[in-house]
Order: structure tokens, then sequence, then C-alpha cells
């Protein structure tokens, strides 16, 4: 296995970077593993890789249907932040942005994790109040949160649109250890280090079904045969309603896209992720110069990776009214990615009805800020069969039994995050 | 045809509103506020003419390409199901 230092750097540049070896193999999968992920994005991959770390369960393998990294994992908008509210739901993020803050260092991988603020704009009296509820809720959790007023705000950005007669800005609710990483390499050093303690990591191979007898599962049906597991884990945020249904299981979930932009490259303008608190429109410059971008969902049911130009003109109307510079960039590149939006905001994480199967799912469009936590806690529920106290509210049951966890406090629908 | 911009989605027309309050009737409660098929492919949606006559519609859509394959009022859906529609 490919080890990088600057020595290898040196000698790769000696042989023209001819000799560099791919970060993992290409195996064939086995007749049977102790456990099989189903899903090579980031959750999946990131639960493979603390299994193998964190509990020694190294014969596993990561299913893919198309290539590794090949969902949302690298579609998404690259920000992490732990700036939630409900007790349910805070210390798990927080978990992540720990684990965010040591991964590079943990998987030897370059993942530009990038601590350069997250701002939430408000605009309103009573919005800059649940700001201050929502920051000290963080602060009992031990999370970094300051309330800024409008004064702070334009010391950062002056070019935001302070007077605006309809959404004024009074200030923000600033996380200084949000930030933003760099999305493919967050899989591929997770998939790179798991391969390296022994999992194998299989793209190109469809999960078409799922077999189960006396209520266990056995094994999963696949492009490449039948493969027999022990513990099967389903990570495919965006289908989980199909491969669930694969058990038998209907979920609290409706799949959604969600639009993502880039623009033009521009010079350093925006240093940290600010999001607008009047309309849902979130920006980042990235370390190539674009702004990256995004907004709402579509707002209809899609299993396409596409959204439509309301959407477009909608996120950039935000935009503009946030930051009215805007209206003077070219937008380069849009994209859709489909996502879990579950019934009340959260994800799931946790066994199901059926022995040795387990759930990874709902994650709405927060996916990827819980990366490394998700599959830390859907690691410790596979290995342990049983939910660690950071995902014990994720449960599956938790909507029969009327255990929401619903940060928007808005009661069921398929639209929040 | 009109633009899509003039309809507000409300998601699948499917599941049947339980008739009954009595607490034995909570599964059936429970699927129809919170279970959804949710399919890749053909899809009957409730879909609002918000921007235009106000019209509640069920919409059969394809939720892998978009495309639109009919459309009849929610009323004329629902007596279809033999239900309501006064």
């Amino acid at each position: 296995m490919m080890k990088y230092s600057v020595f290898s750097l040196l000698k790769n540049t000696l042989s023209g970077h001819t000799k560099w070896q791919p970060a993992w193999r290409e195996p064939e999968p086995r007749k049977e593993y102790d456990v099989i992920i189903v899903g090579g994005g980031g959750h999946g991959l990131s639960t493979a890789y603390y299994l193998a770390k964190e509990h020694g369960i190294t014969n596993v393998a990561v299913l893919e249907q198309s290539w590794l990294g090949s969902g949302n994992i690298g579609r998404n908008t690259t920000i992490i932040r732990s700036n939630y509210m409900l007790p349910g739901n805070n210390p798990f993020y927080e978990w992540s942005m720990k684990l965010w803050e040591g991964l590079e260092q943990d998987f030897k991988f370059n993942a530009m994790v990038s601590q350069r603020r997250v701002l939430n704009l408000c605009h309103t009296d009573a919005q800059r109040d649940a700001f201050a509820r929502r920051g000290n809720a963080m602060r009992i959790d031990g999370v970094d949160a300051e309330l800024l007023d409008a004064h702070d705000v334009k010391a950062m950005y002056p070019f935001l649109d302070f007077n605006n007669a309809r959404f004024p800005i009074k200030g923000g609710l600033l996380q200084r250890r949000g930030g933003t990483v760099r999305h493919d390499a967050v899989a591929w050093g997770y998939a790179r280090g798991a391969d390296m303690r022994g999992v194998d990591i299989i793209q190109n191979c469809e999960v078409k079904g799922i077999r189960i007898e006396n209520g266990r599962v056995l094994g999963v049906d696949t492009s490449k045969g039948f493969i027999g597991c022990r513990k099967l884990g389903l990570a495919t945020a965006g289908n989980s309603s199909e491969t669930a249904a694969m058990a038998g299981l209907r979920l609290p979930i409706e799949s959604h896209v969600l639009q993502a932009f880039v623009s033009e490259g521009l010079k350093p303008y925006i240093d940290g992720v600010v999001t607008f608190g009047a309309g849902h429109f979130y920006v980042s410059q990235s370390d190539k110069g674009g702004l990256v971008f995004g907004g709402d969902i579509d707002g209809y049911n899609s299993y396409a990776r596409r959204g439509n130009l309301p959407m477009v003109e909608h996120v950039i109307e935000a935009g503009v009214a946030m930051i009215p510079a805007l209206a003077r960039v070219r937008v380069l590149r849009s994209w859709g990615g489909i996502m879990d939006m579950s019934m009340d905001g959260s994800p799931i994480i946790d066994k199901t009805s059926i022995e040795g199967l387990y759930l990874n799912a709902g994650w709405c469009y927060g996916g990827f800020k819980a990366t490394p936590a998700s599959g830390w806690c859907f690691a410790y529920t596979i290995a342990k069969n049983e939910l660690h106290e950071l995902n014990a509210a994720y449960r599956l049951d938790r909507f029969r039994r009327g255990y929401m966890i619903d940060e928007k406090g808005q009661g069921a629908t398929p639209n929040l995050h | 045809m009109r633009p899509v911009e003039e309809f507000t989605f409300l998601g699948d027309a499917k599941p049947q509103r339980p008739t009954s309050n009595d607490p034995s009737s909570m599964d059936q409660w429970f699927d129809y506020v919170y279970l959804r098929d949710n399919p890749r492919g053909k899809l009957d949606e409730y879909a609002h003419h918000s921007g235009g006559c106000r019209a509640w519609l069920v919409v059969t859509r394809d939720t892998q390409t978009h495309e639109v394959h009919g459309a009849v009022t929610a009323r004329d859906y629902a007596r279809k199901r033999g239900r309501g529609g006064a």
C-alpha cells in the first residue's frame, strides 16, 4: 500500500509521477463476509473504516453500485458545523466536528479540513432571540457559539446588504470551528484507510436483493452474484427506500432533489461560510476561487440528479438579496443530488426488526457534515448490536413512538433538514 | 401545458386518511402520516395549481425522468378510489 510522505513525494517527482500506486485495491468479492456495507459513499466508507479501526472487524466488504464516491459525497456544498439545538442531535454533530478536527492525522490523507467559520445571519429581533437560544443550547453541549451584532458582521463581511428594506441584517450566530472540507477527499481518505486494514471495496457491484431467512439476514444478491454475510448495513441515502424495500421495510422517507451551484473563479472574497436567514441560501468560496452555493430542495419527489430552473432562479434571488454583488457573477455549473428526506428532518442510525440488518438513512440534506460521526456510530451499532448514546435518539421507531427530533418544530413533512 | 412554477406539490396521493380516531387505528395513522412507498418511476402526486386556477390535481409523473404521464382532478381521483368528492 502506498504511504504518503515528503520522501514518497520526492521519489515520485524524480520518476516523473509515473509510479504512484492506486490508493485502494479492486478485489473480486469473496463468498462471505462478517459485515457487508451497501453503499460506497461517505457514510458507508467511514462505517467500514471505523469497523476496522475501532472494533477490529476487518472481514468487511463495501458494495458500491457505481464508482466509489459517485453519490452525494461528491455532490454537496462541503460545509461542516455543529450548530444544532436539540439534545438528541447536537452532541452527535459535535462528535462529528471533533472527528473532523483529527481526521487528516487519523487517516493520513489530506482532506483540506478548513475551520473557516460558519455564520448564520439573522434579520429580525425574533430570529435573533431564536439564535441566542440555539447558541446557548450549543454552549451547554460544549460547542462554541457567538452571537454577533450587525456591527460585528459588517466588520467580517462588509459587502452584505445591511440596509435591505425587507431583510436588514441584525446580526448573526457564529461558529468559528465550522467550515468546509474537500468532499471527494473524505471518500478517498476513508476508502484508503479501510482498504489498508483489509476491507474489500467492491465497485460496480449493484445489490439487487437481500436474502432473509427466519428473520435473519443471510446475504445479498448482487450483479456479481450472491455474497453471504452475518451482518448487513445499509448506507444508501437518496435510495434508502429502495434498498430497505428489498428487506420488506417501508421507511418514513421521501427522495427529493437538491441543487447546488458553483460560480466562475474569483479572487478571495468570502473567507467563511455565510447563510442567509431570510431565505434559503448558503455560500462559501472554494480554494479554487469558485463560489459554492445552494438553497432549498426543489419540492417534489425525485430520483433524477437534476433540478428545474424555478429553483435555480429562487436560490440566486436569495443570494443576490444577501450579497448584491453576486448579480455580476456568472454561474459555472449546477447539479443535483438525491436526498433522503425524513419526516422530522433528522437521520436514522439503528438496528431493524430483522436480525443482522442495520439501517443508516434519512440524512435530508445535512449528511456531509455528519460523515465521520455517522460512520463511527453505525460501526458501533453494527459491531455491538446496540446503539451508542450519540445515536440513541436516531431510532427508526421514534416516529411511531412520538419521539421526533424536529429542529424546526414543524411537524411531519419531508421538507425539513 | 402550464409552467411548473405555477404548481405546489404535496407528494404521494396514495396514502388514505384513516376515518377512525379509535386508538386501535394508530397503526393506520402511523402509516398515513409517516410511511411512504417513495417509488422510483411513476408516482401519483397531489399538485395544487396555486399560481393559476387553484384546482387540486393528481398528476402522474415519473420521479426518475420528471416526465408527466397525465393528470386528473383530485376529486375525480378520490371518486375513482371510491372516496369523498361531494
